[in-house]
């Protein structure tokens, strides 16, 4: 549904050339909802900017639908951009209208008339749940009412595709998840093919088929969420899927921890499973083969696509020889381990 | 002075009670008149200006200085100057350089420019990200100018035209006393060459109720139209 072929974007700052996108290269099927994740500054605006040409590509082509649009005049790409619906971190509602008129004026701007316009709004308002709302301001909705009613206008058009700028940043973690879900429940309903782009791999997680990580203008990773999470091959995939594994050390364990072991400490480890660890019960395994007790701090383990993973803190008690085979079998069965220090 | 001199003056001045009527409605004419086509004109201009910038939607270097070279031309020349220096003009336009309708000239003439800026500003004031999610909505150039930059900058545009007809009000002073009539016209002669301070007073009650008046009409359209 989406092509980018070769994409290429080069901002100008006075002398300055700023390479914001180099060469990416994306295919979104359609009804795939497809997450692309990267951190502040990746380019992750500029290429999704870039689907509907509100950015211009220095080189490279988007098809969308069949559709180069690079190629368009502008009064074709204008009618175009109808089938492309968008929405915003900061939702871009205009503050001159109330809920319906906001919800209805892509259909002002096509030349529908009232009626037609009445019943579709009406039905929208029903589908994001905000039928009592049709008279508000957006001044007086929540940031998740917002977003809601910036979907319902998205839709209004009966777009084929959905691209979401940041859609949940500016959102509590709640909200999030509601948004999220009507996303998928749009896009169940509709067959509507969704680009997102995120900061969060919580938000790839929940409801990505697929997923391309940026850095630094250029797409490092791509594919199935689950076979991403399973097989991370650069370092800005794995960190992305640690950051939705939120695992610190309690205050009181790092101040008692020390870089060196004395006679009556024992190592505290942080064990991260990935998709290729072995699918075992390995701790206990673990226990009674090395005469080991082990005892977890916390755990933080998560089933994503098929795939389980995640991270652990343990104290392992035992003797220094046979934490070191433990450690050993450990790292045999694909589990990274890492010794953060002794605790007293 | 006190109310009862200016009720006892009321009763004994017929002639200059119409007198302060007549010049009324000739300040209210050159204000009303100058502030209307100064909107007509001042409006696509500031709407223009806006743009014409570099970030603008018609992003046009060369017409963006040229016209705010123009505008600032305007709005630097001292409206007391530009009223004499444009009597050639004026004299173009209505065929003479004396009276109410000959001073409506470089009323408009100063409010143009001055409507302009104010226009661009709140035009500024609207958030880029909206004319974005219009762009990507599939809206016309001229769509979005109506539909998206003028509706939601319309309390700031409210709050230029009551700044502007305040400025006018006094500008319209000045014209008076190049025969332009009007209340400033009435102050002057009365209140100035003749030491009549009843008259002068009269005047300047009336001109503060007028500016509070358009002042409090503008402060109420801007709290009924804004949603922000
Ligand atoms: N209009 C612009 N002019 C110059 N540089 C820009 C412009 N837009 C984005 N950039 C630069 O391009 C890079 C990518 O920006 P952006 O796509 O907004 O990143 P993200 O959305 O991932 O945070 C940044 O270095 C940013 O400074
Ligand atoms: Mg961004």
């Amino acid at each position: 549904m989406i092509e980018i072929r070769s994409l290429n974007k080069v901002f100008h700052q006075g002398k300055r050339a700023i390479k914001a996108l180099d060469d990416i290269n994306l295919s979104v099927s359609e009804g795939a909802i497809y997450g692309v994740i990267g951190s502040s500054g990746a380019g992750k605006s500029t290429l999704i900017r870039c689907v509907n040409l509100l950015e211009r590509p220095t080189e490279g082509s988007v098809v969308v639908d069949g559709v180069d649009l690079n190629t368009l005049p502008s009064n074709q790409l204008t009618l175009t951009r109808r089938k492309i619906g968008m929405i915003f971190q900061h939702f871009n509602l205009l503050a001159s209208r109330n809920v319906f008129d906001n919800i209805g004026l892509p259909l002002e701007l096509a030349g529908v008339n009232k009626q037609a316009i009445k019943t579709k709004v009406d039905s929208l308002l029903e589908l994001v749940g905000l039928s009592d709302k049709k008279e508000s301001y957006p001044a007086n909705l929540s940031g998740g009412q917002k977003q809601r009613v910036a979907i319902a206008r998205a839709l209004a058009s009966d777009p084929k595709v959905l691209l979401c700028d940041e859609a949940t940043s500016a959102l509590d973690p709640a909200t999030t998840q509601s948004i999220l879900e009507l996303l998928r429940k749009i896009n169940k309903e509709f067959n509507l093919t969704i680009l997102l782009i995120t900061h969060e791999m919580a938000v790839v997680k929940s409801i990505c088929s697929h997923v391309a990580i940026i850095g630094d203008g250029k797409l490092v990773e791509q594919g199935a969420v689950g076979d991403i999470f399973a097989h991370p091959k650069t370092e800005l995939a794995r960190q992305f899927i640690r950051s939705t594994l939120d695992l610190s050390i309690p205050a009181d364990y790092s101040a008692r921890l020390s870089d060196t072991k004395t006679e009556n400490s024992y190592p505290l480890v942080r064990l991260e499973f990935t998709g290729a660890s072995v699918d075992a019960p390995i701790i206990s395994q673990v226990a009674r083969e090395f005469n080991l007790d082990i005892s977890i701090l916390s755990s933080n383990m998560d089933y994503v696509g098929g795939i389980k993973f995640g991270l652990m803190l343990a104290e392992f008690f035992g003797t220094p020889e046979s934490t070191e085979q433990a450690i050993s079998f450990l790292k045999e069965n694909k589990i990274e381990v890492e010794v953060l220090g002794y605790v007293a | 002075m006190s109310l009862d001199m200016m009720l006892e003056w009321w009763v004994n001045n017929d002639r200059l009670i119409d007198l302060l009527i007549t010049a009324l409605g000739q300040t209210l004419a050159m204000v009303a008149i100058a502030g209307l086509i100064g909107f007509i004109f001042g409006i696509p201009l500031g709407v223009l200006l806006h743009l014409t910038k570099e970030t603008g939607l018609l992003a046009n270097k060369a017409t963006n200085k040229v016209l705010g070279t123009f505008i600032n031309i305007g709005r630097s020349i001292p409206f007391i100057i530009l009223l004499v220096a444009i009597i050639p003009f004026t004299r173009i336009i209505v065929g003479s350089s004396i009276g109410t309708a000959a001073a409506i000239v470089p009323l408009t003439i100063a409010a143009i420019p001055f409507i302009a800026r104010l226009v661009e500003g709140a035009l500024l004031e609207v958030p880029a990200g909206l004319v974005e999610a219009a762009q990507a909505m599939g809206a016309k150039p001229k769509q979005i100018i109506l539909k998206v930059l003028l509706p939601e900058a319309l309390p700031g545009i409210i709050n230029s035209a009551t700044i502007t007809l305040v400025t006018l009000v006094g500008y319209s002073a000045m014209a008076g006393t190049v025969g332009g009539g009007g209340l400033g016209d009435v102050g002057i002669r009365y209140g100035y060459q003749r030491f009549d301070a009843v008259v002068m007073m009269i005047t300047i009650v009336i001109l503060v109720v007028l500016v509070q008046a358009i002042q409090s009409l503008g402060d109420y359209l801007v709290k009924r139209v804004d949603h922000r």
